[in-house]
């Protein structure tokens, strides 16, 4: 079989793990990067609006305080706060460091990098390129591979010396020896064949979720592996209920159900009505944030002009609010005829200026709506986007508990609380793959000896890789993933409620039975039915883990909105749900952990209004205390 | 609404392969790459083909409809007659993998071929200034999706293997002109462009730029003042450092 040795292995080739690799072969580590799709193909290349980063360039008032505030306020206080600290402090120098290795942003008038506005974040902050930052970033980062390529060949006669892109390779387990890390274990898409990499550090930046649903903005990568991966080496997942589902995405034709429309169409002055022409949003903004957003159409629209006489529109409330207020308009009757509400830009901005700003919108809708945006609205509804849970890993060096296991990107959890700001996670790729890539180096410096993968654990990975193959007359792949999908998107979706939770983890237990006899037909090579045949097992894992720690938490936060609990609760802001793998590795298991109270000079930051609709009254007097003292 | 449409698709693996008939279910709305999922699902699960992004925005669905090099995702089903026979085949200037999967590397080789930005020593990140409009020409080209469409329609690749070795392609024509035209690169890109990369082989057919799915202008933009350049270069290199010095100051 073949095998291949490094120092470092990092599973996903998007912004966190293009970064995280960049930082260890920095740091003089042999790195292999390896991903499903081809290189700069991976999730982080869809994203548009921007990178969030506190640079202050359009509005100088802005700073870190001011980014870490809206980060902990869009996830409702539950938010990993050393996370969010240090995401504020440093997303600036990573959005620098883009440009001093290629990336041409849009540009101020004089000539600093130009900051958008997005829902939840109070100065222009979002760092873009058009609506199509994502594709900035991923070239600039895979350039950047690219380019310390180029040196190692002149240093060492060989560009791939010390870091290496394994492209279409899919790992389906991670080695240990002990309670460490020892390498990993996948297939090449392209030959079938198997491969295993030997190496003390892994560093897990595999994205998202969200084919576990059906109304999605994620592509096929998104099978929750490394969610998945984390748990079978014994990690723990965080915040698993909470997903963020966008409140803009397309509704028709239905094959594109669930594609992207960006927030900056609302950034740049898109409103949302329903079929009676109503700003509905108006109607909308919750109690926490009264004072902070407009409450009549003429004080919304002179903020896009004045910002600092006026409260911005509520169109640009964090994306939690506003998917669920076009969730009640729809079920009230005054949706869109194709069954989501009016996204309007065409009134707001003059065409040329549409074209400009949002130009890849102009040309998705155009080509697969034959909608122009430039004259008539778009028809937009919540679509299942991102998942704010993932791997509990320290805020400093990415570690998971499983020592030589490393999280960053959407993997990893805890950043974002219970709902992530737009833009926030751009610039948290680069921020937690900087640290993740460091921590990996660091850690390998302190190994007195490399870990050996435990004899058999290569045997067995290769024994569940081929079942599905192995297998005749066994069912297709497909089916039991349409029904999975079918039933987190109704049943654990954007309103919640017990007994739906619960007939959602019956539905699931038998989606495990049957994902055990499926049968893929074809040989090994670049055979799809096998690949999503493999996935089975990690969605399964991560849906049931969605579900139930939806289950458990009986509040209302973000994205985890449960109708039979509608109120928000301090009580159980104090708690993180921790979810891991049961012995027998059939299922999961979840338990309450206590969330570590906000370090006092952070905590400080806020009013004490403000944490008074958060914070139970014990914190509420620890707060008293810590302002006392400073 | 829905109708069954007639494809034609090729299947195949190791070198060998041909052409399969199906008939399937399309429904409103669908694109070419809706059906052949729908194909996976139902007839054939082993049908390989790459997409991730079905918005037209990762350039990983290339295939060619009809004899056209068209990304899946973009091509939309209303375009063709409900009667009409759609033929689906690989990228033809590629070594295919499998059924609509094709041999890419290529591409990647010529990449690390293109040295990497270079800015001057002593630019700090977070000192860059550029104004928009110095800014935009570069980020025409960088809406590159490397769909690779481009590459797979030049003929100087497309019927001549052998020029492989000595042709980056229009992909890297453009790439190299997006840092030739950055204002902050310091790198002499013109000279290289037409000696090491090739330039001097494209005759202006503009093949590429009219498959390019974002539209970008790689001949007109790209490629022809890059040939006006060189010759420039070639004539006087004091044009060559006026240009760099003057961008500079800018
Ligand atoms: C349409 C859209 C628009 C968005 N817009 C914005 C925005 O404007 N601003 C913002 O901040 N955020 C935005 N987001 C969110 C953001 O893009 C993602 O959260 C982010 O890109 C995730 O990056 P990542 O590095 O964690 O993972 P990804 O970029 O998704 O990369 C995951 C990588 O892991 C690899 N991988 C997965 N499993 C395996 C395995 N088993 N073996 C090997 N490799 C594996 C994949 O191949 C891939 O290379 C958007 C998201 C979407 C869907
Ligand atoms: S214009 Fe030049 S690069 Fe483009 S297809 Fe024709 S020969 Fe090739
Ligand atoms: S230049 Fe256009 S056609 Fe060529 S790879 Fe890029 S996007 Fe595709
Ligand atoms: S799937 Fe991304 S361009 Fe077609």
């Amino acid at each position: 079989m073949e095998r291949h040795e490094y120092d470092v292995v990092v599973i996903g080739a998007g912004g966190a793990g293009l970064r995280a690799a960049i930082e260890a072969r920095q740091q003089g580590k042999r790195t292999a990067i390896v991903c499903k799709s081809l290189f700069g193909k991976a999730h982080t290349v869809m994203a548009e609006g921007g990178a969030a980063a506190a640079m202050g360039n359009v509005n100088p008032n802005d700073n870190w305080m001011v980014h870490f505030r809206d980060t902990m306020r869009g996830g409702k206080f539950l938010n990993n706060w050393r996370m969010a600290e240090l995401h504020a402090k440093e997303a600036p120098d990573r959005v620098w460091e883009l440009e001093a290795w290629g990336a041409l942003f849009d540009r101020t008038k004089d000539g600093k990098i130009s900051q958008r506005n997005f829902g939840g974040h109070e100065y222009p902050r979002l760092a873009h390129v058009g609506d199509r930052t994502g594709l900035e970033m991923i070239r600039t980062l895979q350039q950047r591979v690219v380019a310390l390529q180029q040196e190692d060949e002149k240093l060492h006669g060989d560009p791939e010396a010390y870091i290496k892109v394994f492209a279409e390779c899919t790992i389906t387990r991670l080695l240990k020896e002990g309670d460490a890390i020892a390498g990993a274990f996948g297939y090449w898409r392209e030959t079938g064949d198997f491969v295993v990499f030997d190496a003390p550090a892994v560093v897990l930046a595999t994205g998202g979720i969200g084919k576990s649903f059906v109304v999605t903005s994620n592509s096929w990568e998104y099978t929750g592996d490394g969610h998945a991966l984390a748990m079978l080496a014994g990690a723990n997942l965080i915040n698993m209920e909470f997903i963020q589902f966008h409140p803009t995405g397309m509704v028709w034709p239905p094959s594109v159900r669930g594609i992207l429309v960006t927030e900056s169409v609302r950034g740049d002055g898109g409103v949302l009505r329903n079929s009676e022409g109503r700003r509905f949003m108006f109607d909308y903004i919750p109690d926490v944030f009264k004072d902070k957003y407009a409450t009549t159409e003429e004080e919304a629209d002179r903020w896009y002009d004045d910002q600092a006489g006026n409260r911005r529109p509520p169109e640009l409330l964090p994306r939690d609010e506003v998917a669920r207020a076009i969730n009640s308009e729809v079920k009230a009757g005054r949706g869109s005829p194709q069954g989501g509400v009016f996204l309007d830009v065409s009134t707001r901005l003059p065409a040329a200026e549409i074209t400009r700003r949002l130009p890849s919108m102009h040309h998705q809708f155009k080509e697969l709506a034959d909608v122009d945006i430039t004259k008539e609205p778009m028809q937009v509804g919540p679509t299942c986007h991102y998942v704010m849970g993932g791997v509990e890993v320290d805020a400093d060096t990415g570690a998971a508990s499983v020592p030589g296991l490393f999280a960053a990107g959407e993997v990893s959890g805890g950043m974002h609380g219970s709902n992530r700001l737009g833009g926030n996670s751009l610039s948290d790729l680069l921020v937690f793959g900087r640290r993740a890539g460091a921590g990996a180096a660091a850690y390998i410096d302190g190994l007195a000896r490399r870990p050996a993968a435990a004899a058999g654990l290569v045997e067995e990975a290769r024994a569940e890789a081929l079942a599905p193959l192995e297998r005749t007359g066994g069912e297709n792949p497909y089916e039991v993933h349409h029904e999975l999908q079918r039933t987190m998107n109704d049943l654990v979706g954007i309103i919640r409620k017990s007994e739906e939770i619960g007939e959602a983890l019956q539905v699931i237990e038998k989606l495990k039975e049957r994902a055990k006899n499926t049968a893929s037909a074809g040989s090994r090579i670049y055979n799809p039915g096998w690949h999503l045949a493999i996935d089975l097992r990690n969605m399964l894992l991560v849906s049931e883990a969605v579900a139930k720690a939806a289950l458990l938490r009986e509040e209302s936060r973000g994205g985890h909105t449960r109708d039979d609990y509608p109120g928000m609760s301090p009580e159980w802001r104090r708690k993180l749900l921790r979810v891991t793998l049961t012995p027998d590795e059939s299922g999961v298991n979840v338990e309450e952990r206590v969330q570590p109270s906000m370090r006092s000079d952070l905590i400080s930051l806020f009013e004490r209004g403000e944490l008074e609709k958060y914070l139970t009254e014990e914190e509420l007097a620890e707060y008293d205390a810590a302002v006392k003292e400073s | 609404m829905g109708y069954k449409a007639k494809f034609r698709v090729w299947r195949g693996e190791g070198g060998e392969g041909r052409l399969e008939d199906f008939t399937v279910e399309v429904n409103e709305g669908e694109v070419v790459l809706d059906v052949i999922h729908r194909l996976q699902a139902t007839q054939t699960p082993d049908l390989a083909v790459r997409w991730n992004c079905k918005a037209g925005k990762c350039g990983s669905c290339s295939m060619e409809i009809n004899g056209k090099p068209r990304l899946g995702c973009m091509t939309r089903m209303s375009t063709f007659e409900e009667d009409e026979t759609i033929t689906v085949t690989p990228l033809r200037t590629f070594p295919v993998i499998k059924d609509l999967v094709t041999d890419v590397s290529f591409n990647y080789q010529k990449a690390r071929e293109v040295p990497s930005f270079t800015p001057p020593a002593d630019v700090k990140p977070g000192e860059y200034r550029m104004q928009q409009i110095d800014v935009e020409r570069s980020q025409e080209f960088r809406k590159c999706i490397e769909c690779f469409m481009c590459q797979n329609v030049c003929h100087v690749i497309r019927d001549h293997e052998e020029n492989k070795p000595n042709f980056s392609g229009p992909r890297y024509f453009i790439r190299i002109a997006e840092l030739d035209m950055h204002p902050y690169d310091v790198a002499d890109r013109k000279e290289p462009a037409q000696d090491e990369h090739g330039l001097g082989y494209c005759n202006i057919t503009k093949c590429c730029t009219e498959v390019c799915p974002e539209h970008i202008k790689i001949t007109d933009n790209a490629i022809i003042p890059m040939k006006e350049r060189v010759v420039d270069r070639k004539y006087d290199p004091l044009v060559w450092l006026g240009s760099k010095i003057f961008k500079r100051q800018r």
